[in-house]
């Protein structure tokens, strides 16, 4: 954020608690009373406990990788824990495992991540713009109609929105927009948690008087929002943008009642295609797919790691 | 929500001190609903629009006219009344299904949610320094989807490839994880790994935000950790709690990823093992009676379904919070 974005008298508290409360937590984790530090064996075991847990956790993925460079028959005959080939083989088997996959996939596999990064980067851009301006909107003005459109919000907030998928399909095929982008991505351009969490932020983090200012200064409603507003909203707004991202790059559903064009296909539908095929054996040049098809989502999340757990923080606190 | 009032209020003081309906009062909800109107626009042809229609196409059913005279007939809507509704509410295949979520949601979002609140509580003691290792290792497998997630994961339950299986095989323990009494076993796990270090991470940045001086405070008083997590920690994380339970509930009773991969490598899984599968199946035909109106009376009695145990647990927590 810049430097000449104001900060609330609020803010300069928070942040002022907050360091206050790290200095508490070092001073704490260093110099406990001995008493109250906790216990060698407590210690153990609860780090123990952690790493069991993060094998747990991580297991699949290294399995993964693994199984994406092996064949078929070494899929079953092998140690399913490391690799069928010694580490100087290894390229080689990546590669031939890459060209199967093409193969599988007709040559479609990197179309079907374009076409998921469409997906999920237009929807979660303008999902992110329209929920944010719909936050604003409930949070710092009184219209007409404002509580119940929020109460309707909220309420979808609990509605089983695969449940949607059909009727949605219904219509959006009698608007003709079936097999196109559009039937997905403006369906995943909604979200009512998304609006939420755009309003929470408006309100804590916009101040009146800013706005008061501004008006006084005699910027425009529209100017204000998105020179100033959008501004001090930015960080809030990636959080809602990657969890807008990873829903649409994660819909299954969806895709899979409105694609049926090949060239169409997001990297979720198209791998499921493969799975269903009657003749498909090859599970590691599949597991290759799935890595490679996850690493966009992964690349995303760990490159903005700063704001989505800043927003999160934001959001939790307040919910 | 409190502080949504207070805006309100605040801004309808601002607005009674001044002549009713002002123009700065009409100027301002012009200016509201010009921020609200594209994302009501998109609700409203995403949420609205489906709910009416799923309700409108609930009564009828798609029948064919003429019998077979001219090439099959061609379909037409017939106005049926309830008779969608009274099929899927006497449909023994609907309440099986619907007895596999329920029970599926009584295992699988508590394990999920405590599991998730121990490992908060847990980054977030004393006991740990370094973690940001564990921090994003339980979160990776939230960047996974769903559908990857479960191919993985029935590779792993395979006992011709899975080290796991074979593993288990080795020290004697025999496992099928396809069995007919652990099938729901296995989805279960799939959305827990899914899932779990997300919700940690909101329980963990709910616990970052209490001041910590209540910490200093209740050592002085001589409270252990464990009384502190309990009567500190645990009533401060509630809100967030509340709030991923119930969407962890809505979100299981629309459960699809999971057997629909599972159904794909054990045929024994029926089209209808979740009602979602069971609506979306008859939505295309591969299920009678099939069509939208019975799928959309299925769709219609799952949300209600929903509703009424989000509400419950609701209440629930109400009440106990409140003794």
């Amino acid at each position: 954020m810049s430097a000449t974005t104001p900060m609330t008298r609020q803010e300069r508290e928070a942040r002022r608690a907050r360091r206050k409360a790290d200095r508490i937590r070092d001073l704490h984790a260093n110099d406990l009373p001995r008493s109250m530090q906790p216990s060698a064996a407590v210690r153990i075991v609860t780090i123990a406990a952690l790493v069991i847990t993060l094998i747990y956790f991580l297991f699949p993925i290294y399995w993964a990788i693994i199984a994406s460079t092996k064949t078929p028959s070494q899929m079953t005959g092998s140690n399913g824990l490391w690799f069928a080939v010694g580490i100087d083989q290894l390229p080689n088997a990546i590669a031939a495992n890459y060209s199967k996959l093409l193969g599988w996939t007709r040559g479609n596999f990197w179309r079907w991540v374009l076409n998921s990064l469409i997906y999920s980067g237009v929807s979660a851009a303008v999902g992110t713009l329209v929920a944010v301006m719909a936050g604003y909107a409930t949070a710092k003005f009184n219209f007409r109609g404002k509580n119940l459109a929020i109460g309707v919000i909220m309420g979808c907030m609990l509605m089983p929105a695969a449940l949607l998928t059909i009727p949605q399909y219904s219509i959006f095929h009698a608007m003709h927009l079936t097999d196109t982008m559009l039937a997905v991505i403006i369906p995943c351009c909604v979200s009512p948690f998304g609006f939420f969490l755009g309003r929470v932020y408006a309100q804590t983090s916009v101040p009146n008087e800013l706005l008061e200012a501004a008006r006084i200064d005699g910027a425009s409603e529209a100017r204000i929002f998105f020179t100033i507003v959008l501004r001090i909203l930015a960080p809030a707004m990636v959080t809602i943008f990657l969890f807008l991202f990873v829903a649409t790059w994660n819909n299954f559903l969806l895709p899979l009642m409105m694609i049926s064009a090949d060239t169409l296909k997001p990297v979720t539908l198209g791998l499921y295609g493969m799975v269903s095929l009657a003749t498909f054996n090859d599970r590691g040049a599949l597991m290759m797919g799935a890595l490679l098809g996850v690493l966009p989502v992964i690349v995303l999340f760990l490159g903005l790691q700063r704001y989505w757990q800043a927003g999160l923080a934001a959001g939790s606190v307040k919910g | 929500m409190t502080t949504t009032t207070h805006a309100a209020n605040a801004a309808g003081d601002r607005r009674s001190s001044k002549p009713k309906r002002s123009d700065a009062a009409k100027r301002e909800h012009r200016t509201g609903w010009a921020f609200m109107a594209p994302f009501a626009i998109l609700f409203a042809l995403v949420f609205i629009l489906p709910i009416f229609w799923a309700i409108y196409s609930s009564f009828f059913r798609q029948v064919a006219e003429g019998g077979g005279a001219y090439g099959g007939g061609k379909l037409v809507n017939k106005f049926v009344g309830l008779q969608n509704f009274q099929y899927v509410v006497t449909s023994a295949t609907f309440w099986s299904g619907i007895g596999r979520v329920l029970l599926y949601t009584l295992i699988q979002v508590p394990v999920m949610i405590i599991a998730a609140l121990v490992l908060a509580m847990l980054l977030d003691s004393y006991i740990v320094k370094r973690v940001t290792v564990f921090r994003l290792g339980y979160f990776l497998p939230y960047a996974i989807p769903g559908i990857v997630a479960s191919i993985i994961w029935v590779f792993l339950y395979n006992g011709q490839i899975s080290p796991i299986v074979k593993g288990l095989a080795a020290i004697g323990v025999n496992v099928d994880f396809f069995a007919k009494n652990i099938v729901i076993g296995s989805m279960a796990n799939i959305t827990t790994w899914t899932f779990t270090g997300y919700n940690m991470l909101i329980f963990l940045a709910a616990l970052q935000a209490i001041p910590h001086d209540l910490y200093e405070a209740a050592r002085i008083d001589g409270a252990n950790g464990l009384q502190i997590a309990w009567h500190i920690k645990l009533p401060n994380v509630r809100a967030a709690a509340l709030l991923a339970m119930l969407l962890s509930i809505v979100g299981t009773i629309q459960l699809f990823n999971e057997p629909e991969i599972m159904s794909v490598s054990d045929p024994s899984i029926s089209k209808s093992f979740t009602p979602m599968m069971m609506a979306l199946y008859t939505s295309r035909g591969t299920l009678t009676p099939s069509g939208d109106g019975p799928a959309s009376a299925i769709a219609i009695v799952m949300a209600l379904i929903a509703g009424v145990l989000a509400a419950l647990y609701a209440l629930a927590e109400r009440k106990v919070n409140e003794q």
